[in-house]
């Protein structure tokens, strides 16, 4: 067996085990399995990758061995930072560094195209490749170049380190610019030099293209940061499949375009779910108008201590809780699980309610959730679930906001109106528990405190459900 | 850098569109709750990335291209190992109730 062959091999079996753990993790049941299954593929195509060192050009035969110890040097570097750091980071902060992640894949494709534009002319003179090779690689170069300033960008204003968004007027007239001089570096590197252009000219593409990133990525504001990662996402995929093209590596076409699509649909799910189109997210004035466009707000907040409202809902015999990103920045999921098993051992019915963009992503919330231990029948999608509060005799709401926030059903003028929330305002009776009197994550005034059913706790989410825990534990301790 | 098969043209488009219609169809019936865990499980996928790292740097003929193979190798490692770890980790948490069992 050659080489070659075995590394083709290599290829469609990893091909095969991606597209089939991928299929395995869009069921909660398989899912566990799906990851390792897709992970053997990715073992075997990166063993099968160093096969490569038998079958390299002639030109770089000379300096193979050293080729080969700067790959290996750099693939043990960049896993063992990896692994470290995936192992360690908190379940809260996991969309951020899905985001870091993936900027790196962007930034990978966008290497392979700089090194096959930096390539130097055959000295024999035999014709290079035609036109369509390097378009696709100064494509891929460009979604990829973006893919990792933009995700570079999104890591770090979730992780807060770059707080607030750029706004300035004529904005979008220099983001336009920047665009078009990198398509017009691009195009020059194609058609007019015909992918051989100097270094400097490849530089300058790259360049403009990381900025182009970054400029189009500072403006957005954090609620809407999701999808743009999910979108990062797609645009790596593609940009891994372009990449894949000019290598002439199947893996990396066929790998490369499932993501790319499979994470435009995610995109355009998620968006969906936030009421809100992705071109609109991209070139939004989100929280633009949000100050000045606030209503008036009639009634007012009426506190409750944390141990009454938790003897409430024990006698309740509904209860639907609505989680936010807050609960888990209070760290205080455990808590929350301990008490709805107390309530659930007094008969209570109690379910959890999942806004799309609860969390820092959709589906983020449930990843929180189930690392408490909460079983996933008993949460609930926000469609699945929203005709159930007028049932429920109590809605909790832990640290979520703008999700719950009438105002995006009613209020045109509200940066979030138009938004689908979760109905807690139709339970019989919410409690809110939050830390202060402040906004949400958007900057709008919640309607739903005001309300005459609603009542709210006070204090840190995890200190409130001790007490609220006590309470009902000191409860069962005297009646019995 | 010719490698042995020769997928060029409208094999190129075949193969691009069908996996493109994969990726639609895997996801297209997904629930929510796994929104997070697919978005961080793709992500890992595209990190193959770093197989197209390691030919390209292989073959490389400059000081200044093995530079750029060590960056592209190193952040496509990243890529993938990274997004193997969280990935699991997010799944691995996954549990239905014991109770329904009763």
């Amino acid at each position: 067996m050659s080489p070659q062959f075995i590394i083709d091999a290599s290829f469609i079996a990893a091909a095969f085990l991606f597209i089939y753990g991928l299929k395995r993790m869009s069921s909660p049941v398989t899912a566990r399995s799906g990851i390792v299954v897709a992970g053997w593929g990715m073992l075997v195509a990166v063993l099968a990758s160093f096969l490569y060192y038998f079958g390299v050009t002639e030109a770089a035969k000379p300096h193979l061995l050293g080729n080969a110890a700067v790959a290996l040097i750099a693939l043990v570097l960049g896993v063992s930072w990896a692994w470290w750091s995936g192992k360690k980071v908190a379940m809260t902060a996991m969309p951020q560094m899905v985001a870091l992640y993936n900027g790196m894949g962007g930034g990978s494709a966008a290497a392979i195209a700089a090194m096959v534009l930096l390539q130097p002319v055959p000295a024999d003179g035999a014709a290079g490749h035609g036109l369509v090779h390097y378009l696709v690689t100064v494509l891929g170069g460009l979604i990829g170049a973006v893919s990792l300033s933009g995700s570079l960008i999104a890591w770090a204003k979730l992780d807060e380190r770059i707080k607030g968004t750029w706004r300035y007027t004529g904005l979008q007239a220099v983001n336009g610019a920047v665009m078009l001089l990198t398509l017009a570096i691009g195009g020059y590197i194609v058609f007019a030099m015909h992918g051989h252009a100097p270094p400097m000219v490849v530089v300058g593409f790259f360049a403009a293209a990381l900025v182009f990133g970054v400029f189009m990525t500072m403006p957005i504001g954090g609620a809407d940061m999701p999808v743009v990662i999910s979108l990062y996402n797609a645009f790596t995929g593609l940009a891994v499949g372009a990449e894949g093209y000019v290598l002439q590596n199947p893996a990396l076409m066929i790998a490369g375009m499932v993501v790319g699509s499979a994470g435009t649909l995610l995109t355009l799910l998620m968006a969906k779910a936030m009421n809100r189109s992705v071109s609109n997210v991209i070139f939004s004035n989100f929280g633009v108008t949000g100050d000045e466009a606030q209503g008036e707000i009639k009634g007012s907040m009426k506190p409750v201590e944390a141990g009454d409202a938790g003897i409430q809902m024990r006698y309740g015999s509904k209860v639907i809780i609505a989680p936010g990103y807050g609960l888990a920045v209070a760290q205080a999921q455990h808590k929350l699980y301990e008490f709805v098993k107390l309530c659930e051992a007094q008969g209570v019915e109690v379910k959890f309610a999942i806004h799309p963009v609860a969390g820092r992503m959709p589906g983020h919330m449930n990843v929180l959730l189930a690392e408490a231990g909460v079983p996933y029948d008993i949460i609930f999608d926000m469609e699945d679930i929203n005709g159930e509060f007028k049932e429920a005799d109590f809605a909790l709401v832990i640290g979520a906001n703008d999700t719950v926030n009438p105002a995006a059903r009613t209020n045109k003028s509200s940066p979030i109106y138009g938004m689908p929330i979760l109905n807690v305002d139709q339970a019989k009776q919410a409690f809110v528990v939050k830390r202060g009197q402040g906004k949400g994550y958007s900057g709008v005034e919640n309607e739903l405190f005001f309300k005459d059913n609603t009542n709210m706790v006070y204090g840190d989410a995890q200190k409130v459900l001790v007490s609220m825990i006590q309470a009902v534990k000191s409860l069962e301790g005297g009646g019995h | 850098m010719e490698a042995h098969t020769v997928l060029t043209g409208f094999i190129a488009l075949y193969i691009f569109m069908l996996a493109a219609f994969t990726g639609y169809e895997i996801i297209g019936r997904v629930p929510s709750i796994l929104h997070t865990p697919l978005m961080s499980g793709s992500n890992f996928v595209h990190g193959i990335v770093v197989v197209g790292a390691i030919y390209a740097t292989l073959n490389a003929t400059t000081t200044l291209e093995q530079a750029i193979g060590f960056f592209g190798v190193l952040l496509g490692a990243g890529n993938a190992a990274g997004g193997y770890v969280v990935t699991e980790r997010m799944l691995e948490m996954f549990k239905p109730s014991d109770k329904k069992k009763g």
